[in-house]
């Protein structure tokens, strides 16, 4: 590329005959996309032979040059090359616009400014591609739980649900590639399915604010996008693999880019992983081995004014659930609460038996803009997945290996958008949504349907709008409106169906037997919901000159029930409970206020963001009683709608000791009450604390040394659900005691890597990390597994990534 | 501009196809294969002169909210020895499923525990046995002490570690688990 630039120079130079030469030359070098000023660009006079660099303003300033054409070569770190003719007649101001872009290469340089920023008035949390590169083997959930105020609702090591300031599983929003994951996301046994190598940049958003992506999201927003290709003529790939000794396995990634000055580009990319039965620091968790395959494929052509892009992934796991979690009855959990090691515990396998789930999720989505000049960005989008769900328990006979839910969730979503600036101060973002899914449960399974067939249409229409008021102040306001449509087929029981008075309630949507004693004792219903809900956001920002921001934010949010909360009916196995819901439940409508204040200077960084959240007829599960059946007695869970409050505060500090050493500090604190009851809800993280000391010598082969330290405190606010039942296997009544929370626990990890050159273009990293490293036994309030068995022991990873 | 045109094309053409898709399909009737409605426990003594004593609990909703029925027809005589045998049911299919063949030809996986209540006089031992020798219960011998009453529980432990030496050890899940008010006469 340089030795081009080099030829036109050679041509195009113009002997320059030196005059009246004390003209200057100033002005800026700027991002042609954005318009952001680039600092650290090189200018040079091709016939002078002066050499300048832009100021961290992007601001430069030429002195003594003659009134005369010049060619000024202009360079950036992250752009193409490109030489200019300048005309100079005294002094002259001139605004180079480069066109800017990141090199997947040099990550050390990658910021946040190739992708978009979602909203402006709450503050958002990014993991950039080397810090999601640490997590390379884990999953999605692992590397959002490093952001404060984010915690995770796991089911063992494997199914970790991103829990944000409180919340989780259909109140929080996971968008991949500008697509709203559809996967099942109410359960909390049910994993995000996104392959976290596939993810570029990650945007976390702690509210409900992003209304483009939907009004629903009370808890929060997650969004994954792929590396952005650059628009110059390259072929880049890299290559991952990390050993890891907890679970002896194996993950494997890697990626390949090819990408044409014309703005064409494809990328491919995949991933392996396949772990045994992971180990607490005492036995073996038996039956928690993993084995995940992941491909996407991207291409697309990008042009400064229109573009379009093709994007397919797909996403394969297959996990086992310890094997000492799935229970009989109330005998059983009492059985395993009194124990302190899981009541099954096998030698090492890889094997993954029953009880495990196996997920497939297609996603496919083309997507086209067109920029106009004085007017904006329109885009277009369609995306289709397929969500493919299979649960395995233990069973008996012939069905012995059969799975016992078979879910498949077709999406089809379309979507316009426009992207208007109205003038310098006025942005406008508007668009429209429509949405029609289809759930099918496989009646082969010889189980009652857990979540019945329904059609489901979304429709959905936002605008937002962003005013710079001044240089310091901005505000943003935003409305969306969305309608739901659901039509479900759902068998219930007889007995619960009348058990319930739905028999008196809902007449008009059973669906009578053409022959009788055609449903088995069961009732035949075609329920239908419509739901119409508001969301809208206003907020504000006020930005001083000297590096502090203020951010105060009013989100309104409504949501939805979800398929769970509207027809569970039965035996959850691995709560060993009895789940309920309810027909006549109504949306939730959240109300929450952020402020954030962040500070930042070169010695420190500082970032503090309280927020409360208040949602009415916010849908939880308590327990409700105890009913027996054959197989002993079961605590019922039923939901209800109540009105719930949410407080917290998440806090942010860094201070740099010198270029080479660094600490950072993280604090989360939620709090969460039921006002209705006067209780506390539960399931809320505990408080906690990330503190770490890091070590970074560039010049030393980019050596990287950190430890961490993670202190999680117990949960002193739960609910009581303890119940008393009669064991008869010890001719006793007895207490079952679920409430009472894990111990205060302490985790020190450590974490280094290191770089080596082996030529011009490719590197190689080398990383060992070593998590939980005095083996400490805990177990975490926010893990459902806990009550069978201690978390994971020590492990030790050894990363190797080739980038070439 | 084509582009926009051949996209907008596509994404009629998907959504027209979707939708076509027939919701007016009424879904498959489920039949619950697995479940074990009924257990009755016969015992049958081995002299002529007393009668057969029967224990039977049903629950024909499942995991729904009607709780099982439970019976005991007769009483125990004192000094007499029954065979007793267990037969399991899934009377939710027509004819009714006889759960205990599966049990049995499972006889590795499952296992019957008995415990006897406090107050209640009798002793039991089992008369069938897995392929490893070890003990399944789905065939047993009472034998009834003095005069007394109280708590019979028949559990049956799906994949519990064998050998072992009774509920507390035995690990595996609960299949079923039904307590009975026996009297020794």
């Amino acid at each position: 590329m340089r030795a081009y630039t080099f030829v036109i120079l050679l041509f195009c130079s113009i002997a320059s005959i030196s005059q009246n030469c004390n003209s200057t030359l100033f002005g800026s070098v700027v991002d042609l996309h954005d318009g952001s000023n680039l600092a650290g660009a090189v200018l040079i006079v091709e016939s002078t032979e002066q050499v300048v660099v832009t100021d961290l303003a992007g601001k430069f300033t030429i002195p003594n040059l003659c009134n005369d054409k010049y060619l000024i070569q202009v360079s950036h770190a992250e752009c193409r090359t490109i030489g200019f003719v300048v005309e100079v007649k005294g002094d002259t101001s001139k605004a180079f616009k480069l066109e800017h872009h990141l090199e997947e290469l040099n990550q050390v340089i990658v910021s946040g400014k190739a992708y978009k920023s979602t909203t402006k008035t709450i503050f958002e949390n990014t993991l950039s591609k080397s810090d999601l590169e640490r997590f390379s083997s884990g999953s999605i959930g692992d590397a959002l739980n490093s952001l404060s105020g984010v915690s995770s609702l796991n089911t063992g090591n494997l199914v970790v649900k991103p829990m944000i300031n409180g919340l989780h599983s259909s109140r929080v929003v996971l968008i991949n590639n500008g697509v709203r994951v559809q996967d099942q996301e109410w359960g909390a046994e049910h994993a995000p399915n996104i392959d976290i190598n596939s993810v570029g940049n990650l945007t976390l958003i702690k509210g409900a604010g992003a209304l483009q992506y939907g009004g629903d999201a009370i808890g929060g927003l997650i969004v994954a996008e792929a590396t952005k290709v650059p628009v110059k003529d390259s072929i880049y790939g890299k290559f991952s693999s990390t050993a890891v000794s907890n679970g002896r396995g194996v993950s494997m990634n890697s990626q390949l880019t090819k990408s044409y000055q014309s703005g064409w580009y494809t990328t491919v990319q995949g991933t392996l992983k396949r772990f045994g039965d992971f180990e607490a620091p005492a036995y073996v968790l038996s039956n928690t081995g993993s084995f995940e395959r992941n491909a996407s494929l991207q291409f697309g052509l990008n042009k400064f004014n229109h573009g379009f892009e093709v994007y397919y992934s797909i996403y394969r796991n297959k996990m086992g659930i310890l094997r000492a979690s799935h229970m009989g009855g109330s005998e059983d959990l009492f059985r395993a609460l009194q124990s302190d090691k899981p009541l099954v515990i096998n030698n090492f396998t890889y094997d993954i038996n029953t009880p495990k789930q196996d997920v497939t999720h297609h996603l496919a989505r083309v997507k086209g803009f067109r920029k106009f000049h004085d007017f904006g960005k329109l885009s277009i989008q369609y995306d289709y997945q397929r969500n493919k769900r299979l649960e395995f328990d233990i069973r008996r006979g012939e069905d012995k290996d059969d799975a016992s839910l078979d879910l498949q969730l077709d999406t089809h979503s379309v979507m316009l958008d426009l992207d208007a600036r109205l003038n310098d101060a006025t942005n406008v973002k508007s668009g429209v949504m429509a949405r029609y899914q289809n759930n099918f449960a496989d009646p082969d399974t010889g189980f009652l349907r857990l979540i019945p067939d329904y059609n489901k249409y979304d429709l959905g229409l936002y605008g937002i709008a962003t005013y710079k008021w001044s240089d310091n102040w901005l505000l943003e306001a935003g409305g969306r409106f969305d309608f739901v449509h659901m039509n479900a087929f759902k068998f219930y029981r007889n007995s619960f169906w009348e058990s319930r008075n739905y028999d008196k309630l809902f007449p008009e949507i059973v669906i009578p037997e053409t022959v009788d004693g055609q449903f088995n004792s069961q009732v035949l219903t075609n329920p239908k919901f419509d739901f119409y809900n508001i969301s809208a956001t206003i907020g504000v920002v006020y930005s001083s000159g000297a590096g502090s921001k203020f951010l105060l934010n009013y989100s309104l949010a409504s949501r939805a029930p979800n398929p769970s909360e509207l027809f569970s009916e039965g035996l959850h196995h691995s709560a060993s409970r009895i789940e309920l819901g309810d027909l006549r439940f109504k949306s939730e409508i959240d109300s929450k206020f952020t402020l954030t204040f962040q500070q930042e200077n070169e010695k420190w960084s500082f970032y503090i963001s309280p927020f409360i959240n208040t949602i009415n007829d916010f849908i939880l599960i308590e327990p409700i009683g105890i009913q027996k059946d054959l197989r002993g007695s079961f605590q019922v869970w039923e939901y209800r709608q109540t009105e719930a409050q949410l407080l917290g505060l998440d806090m942010d500090a860094s201070y740099v000791f010198s270029e080479k050493l660094r600490f950072q500090h993280q604090f989360s604190w939620v709090r969460g009450y039921d006002r209705t009851r006067k209780e506390p809800l539960i399931n809320m993280p505990p408080v906690n604390t990330k503190n770490e000391l890091v070590y970074q010598n560039k010049s030393f082969s980019n050596l990287r040394l950190a430890v961490q330290s993670e202190y999680v405190f117990r949960q002193n606010e739960y609910p009581d659900n303890d119940f008393q039942v009669f064991i008869p296997g010890l001719g006793a009544t007895k207490e079952v005691a679920i409430s009472a929370t894990p111990d205060a626990y302490h985790l020190l990890n450590f974490k280094s890597s290191m770089d080596f050159r082996i030529n011009k273009k490719s590197k190689v990293k080398i990383g060992i990390v070593v998590t939980n490293l005095l083996n400490t036994t805990y177990r975490n309030n926010l893990n459902r597994l806990r009550y069978y068995a201690d978390d994971l022991g020590r492990n030790v990873l050894l990363n190797v990534k080739f980038n070439y | 501009m084509k582009n926009l045109k051949i996209l907008a094309t596509v994404i009629l053409a998907t959504l027209s196809f979707a939708s076509c898709s027939n919701d007016d399909d009424l879904p498959e009737v489920i039949h619950e294969e697995e479940i074990i409605t009924t257990m009755t426990v016969t015992l049958v003594p081995d002299n002529d002169g007393t009668s057969t004593v029967t224990l039977k609990t049903q629950d024909l909703d499942g995991d729904g909210p009607d709780e099982p029925t439970i019976e005991v027809i007769g009483k125990l005589v004192t000094g007499v020895t029954y065979n007793g045998t267990i037969l399991l049911e899934n009377e939710t299919e027509n004819p009714a499923e006889n759960i205990t063949e599966e049990v049995e030809e499972e006889s590795l996986d499952h296992q019957f525990f008995f415990t006897i209540g406090d107050g209640l006089d009798v002793t039991i031992a089992y008369s069938n046995f897995d392929s490893a020798d070890n003990p399944l219960g789905t065939a047993f011998t009472l034998t009834a002490g003095d005069a007394s009453s109280g708590l019979l529980t028949f559990t049956l432990r799906h994949e519990p570690t064998k050998p072992n030496t009774g509920l507390d050890d035995a690990g595996g899940e609960t299949d079923i688990q039904e307590s009975f008010e026996i009297v020794v006469e």
